[in-house]
């Protein structure tokens, strides 16, 4: 018993006296050495706590309600990268080893292997006797596989049917309504502004839909040949939809003092394409390539505005294959 | 702790060869080597803020009726699509901050690719054999155009439903298929179906992304596999030897400290600068427009280029070939997008130079590619210019339709003059830096001569140091 204690004591001061014995052979540095940089470090830790503040300050202001916390949400994160920023530049400089080294860039090109490449495609070929007709029959398939796969891509949409391009709401005795549903009286038609009307009951998300209504003096038209009856009373309506690049015609320039200010147009605020009302709205400036299409009016019993048929030309931004009126 | 992580790498996966080398694998330093890694860090900010918005945003363009907190818009017909963003704008709290913030980064995104694009392109770093990798680059480029313009596309305010029908008129001009195709991708006219909104969204949050994704992929393993280019600013650096920080530990913290820098500055202007404020602009309808819209800066050469085409149709008899906004919107883009794909072999064919180049050049080095690379800058930024030419009229009262003649003019004009003056420079740099070698030569041999005598100085000095190229 008393032995066994004995070597037991033995054994645990061998234990605790046991040093490792030194290596025979440190391995090589891979890294260079450096300096020790106290205060750098000192100065890690202040960012790491102000990195830490700026996290605790935004979860505090997202917990707390204030009325309009973005800026404060954004100074909190941001000043939080921002010192986490610093930190890693710090450390990056100051603290760990500043070494430059070198490496060798691969070689351009490796014969041996591109030869080997090679090699084991075309032997893989070798027992083909009838190569130039496979090679046509594995194309032909090719072509025709790709047909299949891609053939489903027709139902995205009706890419054959442009002539859903040609379709406007606007029909010969149908009213001119503003955006609250009210029909629009000649009567009420200013020279002094313009405005934009739907076609009464048709849905108005349409490029074909809107247009512009303006009351020019009947003295003042030049209309093509064939509108004479299309502007009762010198007003006029024309598609809302530039034929530019399809954005609404939202201005209307009416000079104030005609003598010295440019005439009256309908603009675009898109690219400034500029059409004259009173000639048919041809392109005076700008680089829409035609006209606005011109709808024609008529003026019913009750004195409400009417279509009179449809548009001059196509609404809306033109195509290949349209008619360049 | 790191023994036992690395035992565990190595023995499940063989990482050990592979660690080493990554930690080892040399970044040679310049500033300008940091705007790529500005692009990529920005997109790893969009992506996160992206996913984060993808939780609220509804691809709909059902209608609706806005009830929300903004007094302004309450009780008009608004889509879903604008709705939503309305509510994560203004009743979801820090919702504001990461909208504001994708969009910051999309523009900043898309800022430090284009100045990456103008960095490589007159260092020549597109040069064999990293081609690959600069043809990765500029597929991203383009992606990315068409990833931000889809993505402000999608909230549907009024300036955004401008932009898009401007794109469907671009897309309508492509001669023999542009009809077509833009009724198959709008499910017929514009605006098109319940079913369009849905796609622009797939497009914007998967599609786009996952592209730009794989081109990433190909353009960094490109990279890595060809090593970084280096400047010649020390001798130890050549075109067989790379020179530079190790990945780690020296250059591991300095990048990730660029990371934390780019979101830092993304989350401020997230937070502290306003951009698109959605709930001014109101939702779009086709019949409305507004005066002094403005695309984000990356679409400006674009709209630039549409407004400043005469204004003509290309026409066979009384039919409509190419409309007009196919030269601002599509000839345009594909000839600045053409010429940069084809400089590469262009410059091989001119210069005979079919070689393998790590070394970089500087601007100077290669007279004619810095005159041209000028040129067609010059040339793309006038444009770019214009496109704000509405607003210089509005601020200094300089009539629209004087600046669209001017322009016309100088977009033709300066390109070439800047063009011949960046041609002049660059010759008369590496004139100077000639003299400057001759002097030194001359006054090496002239202390050498004093130090042997007269007699000494018959024979040339064996070993003249040759100054080595100065780093720009």
């Amino acid at each position: 018993m008393i032995r066994k204690a004995l070597a037991l004591g033995v054994a645990l001061l061998r234990l605790w006296l046991w040093r490792p014995s030194p290596r025979v052979e440190e391995p090589p540095r891979i890294v260079a050495p450096g300096e020790p940089a106290p205060r750098a470090e000192l100065l890690l830790l202040a960012l790491l706590g102000c990195a830490s503040a700026c996290a605790v300050a935004f979860v505090v202001v997202y917990a707390v309600d204030l009325p309009r916390p973005t800026q404060l949400f954004g100074l909190c994160l941001g000043l939080m990268f921002a010192f986490l920023a610093s930190a890693l530049v710090l450390l990056g400089k100051r603290l760990v080893p500043d070494e430059e080294i070198e490496e060798d860039y691969p070689a351009p090109e490796r014969e041996h292997a591109q030869e080997d490449v090679i090699g084991i495609v075309e032997q893989s070929g070798d027992r083909f006797t009838r190569r130039r007709l496979l090679k046509v029959a594995a194309l032909g398939t090719g072509g025709a596989v790709s047909a299949a796969l891609v053939a489903p891509a027709v139902s995205f949409g009706p890419l054959f049917h442009t002539s859903a391009l040609d379709r406007t709401p606007w029909r010969r005795g149908r009213r001119l309504v503003d955006d609250a549903g009210k029909p629009l009286r000649a009567a009420d038609i200013s020279t002094e502004t313009f405005y934009t009307a739907y076609p009464e009951g048709a849905p108005r998300e349409d490029l074909a839909a809107p247009v512009v209504v303006v009351r020019l003096d009947p003295e003042e038209l030049r209309l093509p040949a064939g509108r004479e009856s299309w502007a009762p009373r010198g007003i006029l309506a024309y598609s809302k939809t530039c034929t530019h690049a399809a954005c609404a015609i939202a201005l209307y320039r009416k000079p104030t003092f005609a003598p010295t200010q440019p005439g009256r147009a309908l603009v675009c605020p898109c690219h400034y394409s500029t059409f004259d009302p009173a000639t048919g709205g041809t392109v005076i400036f700008g680089p829409a390539g035609r006209p606005l299409p011109q709808l024609p009016l008529q003026i019913d019993g009750d004195g409400n505005l009417r279509a009179a048929g449809n548009y001059s030309g196509l609404p809306g931004p033109s195509w290949w294959g349209v008619r360049h009126r | 702790m790191i023994r036992a992580t690395v035992r565990f790498l190595d023995s499940r996966a063989g990482a050990a060869p592979l660690l080493k080398k990554a930690l080892r694998y040399v970044f040679p330093d310049h500033w300008s080597f940091l705007l790529g890694e500005v692009a990529l860090y920005s997109f790893l900010v969009l992506v996160a803020t992206g996913v984060y918005l993808t939780f609220f945003f509804e691809p709909s363009t059902t209608q609706t009726i806005y009830d929300g907190s903004y007094a302004p818009l309450r009780g008009q017909q608004v889509s879903e699509a604008y709705r939503s963003v309305l509510d994560l704008s203004l009743e979801r709290k820090a919702g504001l901050l990461i909208r504001q913030t994708h969009h910051w980064a999309a523009d900043v995104f898309i800022v430090s690719i284009v100045l990456h694009l103008i960095r490589v392109f007159f260092t020549g770093a597109f040069r064999k054999p990293r081609d690959l990798v600069y043809y990765a680059g500029l597929g991203m480029l383009m992606l990315a155009l068409l990833e931000g313009y889809i993505g402000y596309s999608l909230v549907d305010d009024l300036l955004s439903g401008m932009g898009l029908a401007i794109g469907y008129s671009v897309g309508m001009a492509l001669p023999f298929v542009g009809a077509n195709l833009m009724l198959a991708i709008f499910d017929g006219p514009f605006p098109g179906s319940s079913s369009f909104w849905p796609r622009m969204y797939v497009a914007h949050v998967l599609l786009l992304p996952l592209l730009i994704g794989g081109l990433l992929a190909v353009h960094l393993l490109g990279i890595v596999a060809r090593h970084h280019t280096q400047f010649r600013a020390k001798p130890r650096q050549t075109e067989r030897k790379v020179v530079g920080l190790p990945a780690f530990p020296g250059y591991a913290p300095r990048s990730i400290g660029l990371a934390l820098a780019v979101a830092a500055v993304l989350f401020l202007l997230g937070g502290l600068v306003q951009i698109n404020p959605v709930w001014l602009w109101g939702p779009y309808h086709v019949s409305q427009g507004t005066n002094g819209a403005q695309p984000d800066w990356y679409l400006g050469w674009l709209i630039g280029a549409l407004r400043l085409m005469p204004s003509f149709d290309v026409t066979i008899g009384s039919y409509t070939l190419v409309p007009n906004p196919f030269w601002g919107g599509v000839g345009f883009p594909l000839a600045v997008f053409g010429l940069l794909a084809a400089w590469p072999w262009l410059e091989r064919k001119v210069t005979r130079d079919r070689g393998a180049h790590n070394l970089l050049d500087r601007p100077r080095d290669a007279p004619w590619r810095t005159a041209i690379g000028v040129g067609i800058l010059t040339w793309v930024f006038l444009v770019f210019l214009f496109g704000s030419s509405d607003r210089v009229y509005v601020f200094f009262g300089l009539s629209y339709e004087g600046q669209l003649w001017v322009y016309r003019v100088l977009v033709w004009v300066v390109p070439v003059v800047a063009a011949g003056i960046a041609h002049r420079v660059c010759v008369e740099l590496r004139a100077g830096e000639h003299v400057e070698r001759m002097r030194a030569l001359a006054e090496t041999e002239a202390a050498r001569e004093r130090a042997l005598g007269p007699l000494g100085a018959t024979e040339p000095p064996p070993g003249a140091p040759r100054p080595a190229r100065r780093g720009p």
